[in-house]
């Protein structure tokens, strides 16, 4: 993974004695709580219902062992023992202290990260696709780019103050794990006929109140022009994005409003303008980025995949793991595990301190030390030795981190909502619970096969419903939690947006309409087909009519 | 209000003048747009430093074709949330050419200073609460740059590749 050199290490320390200052500011009273919002919003620092909350910047998804250990060192310390994994492979504490946030933050730039840029009107933390490096159906380490986008980006004096946030995902794998058609930029990898390296460009993809499957504006741009590119799109939108209505202001609108075609022309334009300064990286600087991450030196003797099926064959429930949590490698003697942050009952994505501490321990051991962060709001350990799978697996056992439902109905994404969030209309988290405790039987789950729900407190969709294959929305009617269901979206390779299938529910009622919704599904489904399938099969009737028919 | 110019405390010599009202024989004059367009002639011949107040939502490309002839461009920003005059300043200098005060005016804080420096601005009417004096060590706060601006400063990545160049935190590059 990138290492920070004395440069990159200065920047982040000097970022912290800044805001120490610009806190000191706030508590003597020089600024006013107007004045500092920016400021700390630039630092990741929330005003919660509660309390302040910090989000830390993963890039790329990407941690150290030692990074993660930190972050369990900080959740004892200066939280609650616990932390919230985001769906911008972020992590959240909930309640830091203000006055001890600047301490917070130097104890994070000890281990080469930062909270820069994870809010506020910016350029935010760049997401990137939790296999990069080692799925086998990618054409480069989307992590290259993301990070010479994390560079670029950081502190960019042009762009901090943008019409609205703006969100970067980048993936180099032909599946998409990393929805980069719902961001503001998505960037998607690939050669052209020449084997030449470049990147398909999405812009005005997104969530929130509007949701949008963003257009592709260049099918492929020459990798030597990227951040010349990005660079136009940016100025384009800063200088023309609406700022009369903070609900019209993401890139989306203006896309949506001024027409691809035109914005296209518009970037074009823009781009000609600047595509021969200085704006890209000087030779030298793309191979010093992409050397920290050149593939492991890889041991693939011994009888990996032997010892693994005979682990396999003699514990079932570690094989039901193996089914469900772990992806092919794409190297020989290899395995990518995944780690479920969704216990039935628990909240989705939090870990506690010692989990961190264990996930941690295990990296060091079994996976070259290092750990993903998926945006599905899990953690992924990149390389594990086929026939070490059975010993990591015993581990996280101890830890309640081994529950085999990767992409079942219980793996679910759901933001904070109500229970911390100053925006959100509904809760999020005890319907998640509840949902998950309704199937908790494993079996029923594996029967129902893949099924993405997600969860939002709001119009603001941080729960990404609108791409779930069952979408829930929670709103304010009265007084009254009510939850929307949507059916049918994707956030993958073959994106689109959920339909809202009628009337809301009231809050204890939703449970029963997703268990209704599932069992007519599987009353329905052809073989093979996963809930998204059958309802791109049938439409929403037999759903509809199973949700409010009269019987 | 205390205007900053180069980083230092400085002495505002120029005076805005109302469409309407008379323009002064001497001294700097910072008239609207729409006169200096009316009356390009009368002012540029006027003897005197002449500057055009831009509006944010008027692009920079208005005043291409004047830019030799203007020695200020007084930049506002209504609310420091509204970025676009950091993309206006940047195309004045690099696009435009333009070698005059590029002044930021309006809602100027100390924490946007640095910002606004790297895009191009060298002068500030500054806003901010705190004391003028403590807001010039706004600008050295940040020793690192990861990209290319107006300000030329040597970016993360050319430092690396030429080792024996150090940082500067100078406007010069």
């Amino acid at each position: 993974m990138y290492i920070y050199d004395e440069i990159d290490q200065t920047l982040v320390d000097q970022r912290v004695n800044q805001f120490r200052d610009q806190v000191r500011r706030r508590i003597a009273g020089e600024l006013s709580e107007d004045e500092f919002k920016p400021l700390r919003l630039m630092n990741g620092v929330y005003l919660q219902l509660h309390a302040y909350m910090l989000r830390v910047a993963i890039p790329y998804g990407t941690l150290s062992a030692e990074q993660l250990r930190k972050l369990a060192w900080i959740a004892r310390k200066y939280d609650r023992g616990y932390g919230h994994f985001t769906t911008r492979q972020n992590l959240q504490y909930n309640w830091p202290k203000l006055e001890e946030l600047p301490d917070l933050l130097a104890e994070l730039a000890g281990v080469q990260m930062h909270a820069l840029q994870t809010s506020g009107n910016c350029i935010r933390n760049v997401t990137a696709d939790q296999y990069a490096g080692v799925a086998a159906d990618e054409v480069i380490d989307p992590r290259i780019h993301a990070e010479i986008i994390r560079q670029w980006s950081t502190l960019h004096p042009e762009f901090t103050f943008l019409p609205r946030k703006f969100k970067i995902a980048v993936t180099g794998a032909e599946t998409d794990r990393a929805a980069v058609k719902v961001h503001d930029i998505g960037l998607i990898a690939k050669r052209d006929a020449a084997g030449e390296l470049g990147f398909e460009v999405i812009v005005g993809g997104g969530q929130g109140r509007t949701p949008m499957v963003g257009p592709t504006i260049r099918d492929f741009l020459p990798e030597k022009y990227l951040l010349s590119y990005l660079e136009a799109v940016l100025r384009v939108y800063n200088r023309l994005g609406r700022r009369d209505n903070m609900y019209k202001a993401r890139i989306k609108i203006q896309v949506h409003e001024t027409g691809a075609e035109k914005f296209t022309e518009m970037v074009e334009r823009e781009w000609e303008q600047i595509r021969d300064t200085a704006v890209e990286l000087p030779a030298g600087e793309r191979e010093r980025i992409a050397a920290f991450f050149n593939p492991p030196l890889y041991d693939a003797t011994g009888d990996g995949a032997e010892i693994l099926a005979r682990d396999v064959a003699g514990d079932a429930d570690f094989a039901r793991w193996v089914s469900t949590n772990v992806a092919a490698h794409k190297a020989d003697g290899y395995a990518i595990a995944n780690i479920s942050l969704k216990p039935i009952g628990g909240v989705p994505g939090d870990a506690s301190a010692e989990q961190m501490d264990a996930v941690a321990a295990l990296a060091e051991r079994f996976s070259l030390s290092e750990i993903r962060v998926t945006h599905e709001q899990n953690l992924v350990l990149p390389h594990v030795r086929q026939d070490d799978l059975y010993a990591v697996w015993q581990t996280l056992k101890s830890y309640d981190l081994h529950t085999p439902n990767l992409g079942l109905v219980s793996d679910m994404i759901a933001c904070p909502g109500l229970d911390y969030c100053a925006l959100a209309n509904a809760r999020s988290i005890p319907l998640a619970q509840e949902i998950s405790q309704r199937f908790a039987d494993l079996d029923r789950q594996h029967d129902i096969g893949e099924l993405k729900l997600k969860i939002s407190g709001c119009i603001n969709a941080c729960g990404h419903h609108h791409v779930g294959h069952i979408g829930i929305l929670g709103v304010d009617r009265k007084g009254e939690e009510y939850y929307q269901i949507t059916l049918g979206g994707s956030g993958a390779e073959d994106a689109s947006l959920g339909d809202i299938i009628g009337p809301a529910f009231p809050y204890d009622r939703v449970v029963n309409a997703i268990e209704t919704l599932v069992d007519a599904y599987l009353g329905v489904r052809a073989d093979g087909e996963r809930f998204l399938d059958t309802y791109r099969r049938l439409g929403a009737d037999p759903f509809k009519e199973a949700l409010y028919g009269t019987h | 209000m205390a205007l900053i110019k180069d980083r230092e405390l400085s002495q505002d010599s120029w005076l805005y003048i109302e469409d309407g009202a008379p323009v002064p024989s001497a001294g700097g004059a910072i008239v609207s747009l729409e006169r200096w367009q009316a009356e390009r002639d009368q002012l540029s011949g006027r003897n005197a430093p002449i500057g055009v107040r831009l509006d944010a939502d008027t692009a920079p490309e208005s005043l291409a074709v004047d830019i030799d002839r203007l020695d200020l461009i007084a930049v506002p920003f209504d609310h420091f949330k509204d970025g676009r005059g950091y993309s206006t300043g940047r195309l004045l200098r690099e696009r435009f050419g333009f070698t005059g005060e590029l002044r930021a005016v309006g809602d100027v804080l100390r924490d946007q200073l640095a910002f606004l420096e790297r895009c191009g601005f060298d002068s500030f009417e500054y806003a901010g609460g705190t004391a003028a004096a403590d807001a010039l060590k706004a600008f050295d706060e940040i020793g690192v740059v990861y990209q290319t601006a107006t300000d030329r400063r040597q970016t993360a990545a050319a430092v690396r590749n030429h080792p024996s160049r150090a940082f500067s935190n100078g406007t010069s590059g």
